[in-house]
């Protein structure tokens, strides 16, 4: 764990316990196991997002893919009563090929990340809306998925089967990022795809694969948000969404000019996230201002954080001189 | 080089340095170092990369101060200069990166943010006005552009004349030019040092730091020759000359080049053939060309002559628009760098920092980085395997670093050069092209690098060596390849070697050739 992301952790745990200190429910076990499963749910947005924003570009349609792959996913099992495994794949399949379209788009025909993701998020929340005639896709009285809903919205000893999902995904994707040759591959490119180029990376489809990784994960957490809500009216179902898995990443120590940051950060970047939300509604602060609480805390925490590698540089150059000094005569 | 010994010790001195001191951490970069600068003088600076150049640069700008001495400017004695008081008493740097915007024209960069503006609230900048102050400055330095000429249209010796006339501009006395001709093609660097004598007329002087000798030894009055921080030696107008130069630089003479003339050796089989292809710069001329195992082609000619653009096709970076590339007598198609890279076809590009290495890698995650894969287990990447073909590496080339684990970007020139070398030798190249290999890197670097590609050639590697430095083709080239206006005008052989044959084809004519038939299409 980075000193960046212990941080985090500690600041996670700080705001927790003024929390728990003004309203104890905040530790209830309800209160905790709701919580963690939003965290399961945004958590693997987060991670996705992460592979995209490591490579320096951005995925912004990931709110209005979970409001098409969610309708989707409710419309097959609940209307057309395909089976949900089968159905399960199907989705995560459609976010494959909508994250291959995307990295297509951006690595072949040479579009800029934001405008082509940003075209994706008009397109899908249009598309979810036609595709619902503006109704609400939802499960008809009496349909029931036990396997599914265990598996989406169940407990294991007492921990949410999503959060258990989201461990699960974030250690294997943090040894894909941070271990694997496709991870060092996607730092190389992030840091300099020219140089990386030069190297005989085929950088094309290593972030072809960073928007279809994002693309699967959108998917499968919009199943997840799906089974949450159980409804989806496609207008507002996951708005925003894709800014708090961006904010999670950069909360998380990503930058967005690509080329850095920790998994473990995007995770905790959820965590802190949510425990705001949970914030606002424990502690009475009126709900109208959740996005403006949301805003000014990651812009402090940007902040502290840059302004203390600012410090610690400093510090260290006038260590470095001070032992510079008394070491040059021997030079 | 009529009346250069005239000014001498009457003019009081424009600029004078007395026993500075300047110390980093655990380096002492400057020390006791005295100079004077008269004006209309012009100073050959020269030393080796981390001799003291910058640091001398730095305290001159006002940007460092040194720990103890005295910078007399203009008669005024300072304990340091301050920026302000290094551009007030007419100072003026021009850098070998140059700090134009390209997206603007020559007089927008000239006066950029001192532009004349017009009366009124709207604060508009005064074209006609600008206009009128530009001309002269512009023909001061003998600029053969006009003063609206966007300067992503000019040359990069006209790009220098641009900086060199905004350093006019601010009423400069001195100009401390930091090797301006390392990017520059033969016939550029022919106009930029015209540019120095008309400074040197004006009563202006400079200060030109230079890797490359005999420009130094044609316009200077007078060579600084720093070494480890300390003044190796001064050379008056009579003294200069290369080999005295480099001794005072590295304290020894140096056996750096081959000697030209030597037996020709037995030309290997051909390892890359190119036919009839076409690049995107020139989509209307073919060209080919045929790499010899063991044997250095020096690709020669001015730069935007297609040079860069030919190793661009080869390694597959630029697409290649007609003709054939065999590899080994067997048809090759590379459509990208990895396919290049795949068949042991490795290139060492022109733009170091930006292509060719990662700075903010480590010098081993750069070695490892094209051969990956042979670094990993599963998937995985092996640190272990990674540190261990680093380190050999390190050793084989003497990078100088204090680990593999070192940020490339914290390394000087020639071992960021010897880090993408060094890429490139632990996976066994077939075919190896390197452009301008030695730009910006101090003389003890260039030799090794030289002898690198030697030792590539005798272990039987086709090696294309694209270089703008003259001294360099014909030195370490077996055979010279000229290219002019996207084709290839000739090739040279060893006994018909030399700085006008290279420039004839360089400029469209015919050489002239030892046997009648020689050259080919």
């Amino acid at each position: 764990m980075s000193k960046k992301d212990l941080g985090l952790l500690i600041l996670i745990l700080v705001v927790g316990a003024v929390v728990t200190a003004i309203n104890p429910r905040f530790l209830s076990a309800i209160n905790l196991a709701n919580t963690s499963n939003l965290v399961a749910l945004f958590g693997i947005l987060s991670i996705g997002q992460a592979f995209v924003i490591i490579t320096g570009g951005i995925e912004l349609s990931v709110g209005s893919v979970i409001a098409l792959l969610g309708t989707l996913f409710i419309d097959f099992i609940a209307v057309r009563e395909v089976s949900w495994p089968l159905a399960f794949v199907l989705i995560l399949a459609l976010g494959a090929i909508i994250g291959f379209v995307h990295g297509w788009l951006i690595t072949r025909l040479k579009l800029q990340p934001f405008v082509v993701t940003l075209c994706g998020l008009l397109i899908y929340r249009g598309v979810a809306r036609f595709y619902t005639a503006d109704g609400t896709a939802g499960f008809a009285f009496g349909q029931n998925f036990p396997t599914l809903e265990f598996l989406t919205a169940g407990r294991s000893y007492g921990l949410p089967n999503s959060f258990i999902a989201l461990i699960v995904i974030a250690i294997v994707m943090w040894v894909v990022l941070h271990r694997s040759v496709f991870g060092r591959y996607l730092y190389a490119i992030g840091k300099n795809e020219e140089a990386a180029k030069y190297s005989g990376i085929r950088t094309g489809r290593v972030i072809i694969a960073a928007y279809v990784i994002c693309g699967v994960l959108t998917a499968l957490s919009a199943i997840y948000f799906a089974m949450y809500t159980r409804s989806i009216s496609p207008a507002s179902h996951g708005q925003f969404y894709e800014l708090y898995a961006i904010a999670a990443a950069v909360l998380g120590g990503f930058s967005l000019r690509g080329g850095e940051g920790s998994l473990v950060g995007a995770v905790l970047g959820t965590v802190l996230l949510q425990e705001l939300q949970n914030l606002v509604n424990l502690l009475g602060i009126p709900s109208s201002l959740n996005f403006a609480v949301m805003g000014g805390v990651i812009l402090i925490g940007v902040l502290v954080d840059q302004q203390w590698g600012v410090f610690r540089a400093r510090r260290r150059m006038l260590e470095a001189s001070r032992r510079g000094v008394a070491g040059a005569p021997a030079e | 080089m009529t009346s250069t010994d005239s000014t001498q010790p009457t003019t009081a001195p424009f600029l004078s340095l007395e026993a500075v001191r300047k110390t980093y951490p655990g380096v002492v970069a400057l020390d006791r170092f005295s100079m004077e600068v008269r004006p209309g003088e012009v100073i050959g600076l020269v030393g080796e990369n981390g001799a003291g150049k910058s640091t001398l640069m730095k305290i001159l700008g006002g940007v460092t101060r040194p720990d103890s001495g005295t910078i007399t400017v203009d008669g005024a004695a300072h304990d340091a200069l301050t920026v302000e008081q290094s551009i007030g008493s007419g100072i003026a740097f021009v850098h070998q990166e140059l700090n134009l915007f390209e997206n603007l024209d020559v007089a927008a960069n000239i006066f950029f943010g001192r532009e004349p503006l017009r009366a009124g609230p709207l604060r508009l900048v005064d074209r006609a006005k600008l206009r009128e102050m530009v001309a002269p400055l512009l023909k001061r330095v003998g600029a053969n552009f006009s003063a609206d000429a966007p300067v992503a249209s000019l040359s990069l010796a006209q790009q220098q004349m641009v900086e060199i006339a905004k350093a006019l501009s601010i009423k400069a006395r001195l100009v401390i030019l930091d090797e301006p001709t390392s990017s520059l093609p033969m016939a550029e660097t022919e106009k930029l040092l015209d540019v120095i004598k008309g400074l040197k007329a004006q009563g202006i002087s400079v200060i030109f730091i230079s890797h490359r000798l005999h420009e130094i030894e044609r316009v200077a009055d007078r060579v600084v020759v720093l070494r480890d921080g300390t003044l190796a030696g001064t050379l008056p107008k009579s003294h200069i000359n290369h080999d005295e130069m480099v001794r005072l630089m590295i304290g020894r003479m140096l056996k750096e080049r081959e000697k030209a003339g030597e037996a020709a050796r037995a030309p290997g089989s051909v390892a890359l053939s190119a036919d009839a292809i076409r690049t995107s710069t020139y989509p209307d001329r073919p060209v080919s060309i045929e790499l010899r195992r063991a044997e250095i082609l020096g690709l020669a000619g001015l730069v935007g002559s297609g040079r860069t653009e030919l190793a661009r096709v080869l390694f597959g970076i630029e697409e290649r628009l007609a003709g054939s590339v065999t590899l080994d007598g067997k048809p090759l198609n590379v459509t990208s760098a990895a396919d290049a890279v795949a068949n042991g076809i490795f290139l060492v590009p022109e733009d170091r920092k930006l292509t060719g290495i990662l700075l903010d890698l480590s010098i081993a995650q750069n070695i490892s980085l094209p051969n990956l894969p042979a670094h990993a287990r599963r998937s995985l990447v092996s640190v272990g395997a990674e540190l261990s073909t680093a380190e050999k590496q390190k050793k084989n080339l003497g990078i100088k670093a204090p680990s593999v684990l070192t940020r490339t970007g914290t390394l000087s020139g020639g071992n960021q050069q010897k880090v993408v070398l060094a890429k490139w030798l632990a996976m066994n190249p077939k075919v190896m092209i390197l452009d301008e290999p030695t730009r910006g890197i101090d003389i003890g670097a260039k030799a090794e690098i030289y002898g690198l590609m030697r030792a590539l050639a005798d272990a039987g590697v086709a090696v294309l060596m694209i270089s703008s430095d003259m001294e360099e083709v014909i030195g370490v080239s077996d055979r010279i390849a000229v290219m002019h206006e996207g084709q290839i005008s000739g090739i040279l052989d060893k006994d018909d070697f030399s700085q006008e044959n290279v420039l004839l084809l360089a400029v469209g004519k015919k050489p002239k050739l030892l046997q009648a038939a020689g050259g080919a299409q």
